[in-house]
């Protein structure tokens, strides 16, 4: 039983407030990922969860204990920081047994949960060396090995892949998943990176500013945005917010896409966008992600929400598995994600297909959704 | 380590003579610095006829090491003819335990002001920063009263405590600075682990000290054994330190003024702290300038 619970927090340092009214829940063995960018309070309120900062307000319980006054050591978490914060004078060894030796834990008992964890981490060779002997992965995993011998209700990560190259961060987010598949002790992951985000949350909580966006599984996320910070976050190309003219179409609304070349082209909302009939004769954003404005897409014959643009291409990246070709509509530069074999050249018309089932209106002005 | 050095210029006349120009004045500036030491060392190994009879710069037609003896053991400074020994042991015994307790504080103090900031405690550090400007002098008639008070007056111990409390300001302020570059996840990881205020201190603060307690050991160590105002205000009789005796040896005049005593004396005097530069010096400098952790 190793749920947590945060209900109405509120954190401030002197007259700053850092977190407002922030209330989650997640149950035991969930993956939970707090995302947002630089400022946006998730590390303060992984320090709040660890018990190393205190609350100014509200009330936060781990295994439906609260502990607001209990101590780091007694809340049964262990944390890997993104610096690793190794002890530098002790071996890989000592660093991973030294909480354990605070809490009087026999030596027997010691050396076989070093052991264990050293094996479960695969660094049995690296039992005997300094931090400074090793290389960041090696570091990496010595702080989660520190954290997996403490044997806690909740693992809390501190953007642990930061310092990693490219590479090695992929490869350790994949160790990351598989150790939470196999060992399923609740989690809470901080990071920056959408794409950690969305590839090991199980629920995750977006952040700006002191405040939740939005708490939901990667999938609603990335389908169902709330607000346009939440759709302009996830993703990668970002999604395209295009201001755009609303009309009224026969009894529905569309949307006016002038594109670059006196093309003028007037695209149906698809049905359910009703709240859209207040905005007749407004600019709304049109949001529409990168992989939705494509030379193809699955069932665009039949489809009636798929329509047909023309547009001159302006710039063309190639990135392998997919080209990135940059248009002009509304005068706004747009991002359409193409298959490599279609992509037009800079100056050429390139026909491109778009899904407006798959497309979001947002309010320019607050960035809520319509 | 490559053979050649980064940047190696073309052996041309013109760098040439450069060289030898800086060379030049290097070496003026050397000699400049180390010709009254060798002067005195050279006229603490005349005999008095010697010196009558020679210059300031001739060599010692004979080498003598008697001035050294009677400088340590019989020179009369004041009444007593028992050399300047007391005095340098009487250096000894306050030097140790200044160091000691003053670099001790520090370690304690820096950790404080640098992993455990709390409410005011950057205003206290300000206030003891500003002792590291504090002109001594200033400080001489209060730290008098404090002593009589404390009925420590005139005394080694007394000694010890002024120096204690005016060296806390630099170590302090020496290990604070070093502590900062320890990353403060460590601090962290350790509570989270279980470890209090001490147990980190001790477990995890002080392995990784060896650069800064080298750095504050000299410098205390050199502050404190050269200090002489301290020392002829706070001390009396036979609480004196080397300073203050090595003043009154040369400032005696009981008919010839000898001067190989004199200079021998001035010798014996510096040579802990010149011992300490020779032997630690380098180790000063690589202590001020290293980091606490990697990684």
């Amino acid at each position: 039983m190793s749920s947590l619970t945060i209900k109405d927090v509120y954190k401030s340092f002197g007259h700053v407030e850092v977190l407002k009214d922030i209330s989650l829940e997640i149950q035991s063995g969930e993956f939970l990922v707090l995302v947002g960018p630089s400022g946006c309070g998730k590390s303060t309120l992984l320090n709040l969860i660890a018990g190393l900062e205190t609350v100014t307000r509200g009330e936060i319980f781990i295994s439906d204990r609260m502990v607001r006054d209990v101590s780091p050591k007694d809340r049964d978490i262990a944390m890997v920081f993104q610096t690793y914060a190794l002890y530098p004078n002790m071996s890989v060894r000592k660093n991973i047994s030294f909480g354990l030796e605070m809490r009087k834990v026999p030596k027997t008992e010691i050396a076989k949960i070093v052991g264990k964890v050293a094996g479960i981490l695969q660094i049995e060779e690296l039992l005997d060396r300094k931090p400074a002997q090793l290389s960041g992965g090696q570091r990496q995993r010595v702080a989660m090995g520190r954290a997996l011998a403490r044997n806690p209700s909740i693992f809390l990560f501190d953007e642990p892949l930061s310092n990693l190259d490219a590479k090695l961060r992929v490869e350790m987010r994949t160790e990351i998943k598989l150790l939470h598949q196999r060992l399923g002790v609740t989690t809470v992951y901080v990071t920056h990176d959408q794409i950690e985000a969305m590839t090991l949350a199980d629920r995750i909580a977006i952040m700006k500013d002191g405040k939740i966006q939005q708490f939901d599984t990667p999938r609603n996320v990335y389908r169902n945005p709330f607000n346009q910070f939440v759709a302009g976050f996830i993703g990668s190309p970002s999604m395209n917010f295009i201001p755009a003219q609303v009309v009224q179409i026969d009894d529905g609304q569309g949307v006016v896409l002038d594109v670059e070349g006196d093309r003028s082209y007037t695209l149906a909302a698809s049905p359910g966008n009703g709240r859209l009939a207040q905005w007749v004769g407004r600019e709304v954003l049109l949001g529409v992600r990168p992989e939705h404005l494509s030379d193809s897409l699955p069932d665009m014959d039949e489809d009636s929400n798929v329509h047909e643009l023309e547009c001159e291409v302006m710039v063309v990246e190639p990135t392998g598995a997919d080209t990135i070709v940059f248009v002009r509509i509304n005068g706004m530069e747009v991002t359409c994600r193409v298959h490599p074999d279609s992509a037009g050249k800079p100056g050429e018309t390139m026909k491109f297909v778009t899904d407006m089932s798959r497309t979001f209106f947002f309010d320019p002005e607050t960035g809520e959704r319509i | 380590m490559s053979e050649r050095s980064l940047s190696v210029a073309p052996r041309t006349p013109g760098v040439i003579a450069g060289r030898i120009f800086i060379y030049t004045l290097l070496g003026i500036a050397a000699l400049y610095f180390l010709l009254p030491f060798l002067i005195m060392v050279m006229t603490s190994l005349k005999t008095m006829d010697d010196i009558r009879m020679g210059t300031l710069i001739s060599l010692p037609r004979e080498i003598s090491f008697e001035p050294w003896s009677e400088a340590w053991s019989s020179a009369c400074i004041g009444v007593n003819c028992q050399g300047i020994k007391g005095y340098f042991i009487n250096s000894i015994k306050m030097v140790i335990p200044a160091v000691f307790i003053s670099t001790a504080f520090g370690a304690v103090n820096g950790y404080i002001f640098s992993k455990w900031r709390f409410k005011g405690s950057e205003v206290i550090f300000s206030m003891l920063l500003i002792g590291c400007f504090i002109p001594f002098q200033v400080i001489l008639l209060p730290m008098a009263l404090t002593l009589g008070k404390l009925g420590i007056a005139q005394s080694i111990n007394g000694l010890v405590l002024v120096h204690v409390v005016y060296g806390l300001a630099f170590t302090t302020l020496f290990f604070r600075n070093f502590y900062v570059s320890i990353p403060d996840d460590l601090v962290k990881a350790a509570r989270i682990d279980g470890a209090g205020f001490f147990r980190i201190f001790w477990r995890i603060i002080l392995p990784v000290s060896a650069p800064i307690i080298v750095v504050t050991v000299i410098w205390q160590t050199t502050q404190i054994w050269n200090d002489f105002l301290f020392g002829v205000v706070f001390s009396g009789g036979d609480s004196q330190p080397v300073t203050v005796g090595l003043n009154n040896l040369v400032n005696t005049s009981t008919g010839v003024k000898k001067y190989n005593v004199d200079m021998a004396a001035a010798i014996i005097a510096a040579s802990p702290t010149l011992l300490v530069y020779v032997l630690a010096g380098k180790y000063f400098l690589r202590g001020l300038t290293a980091g606490s952790v990697k990684g």
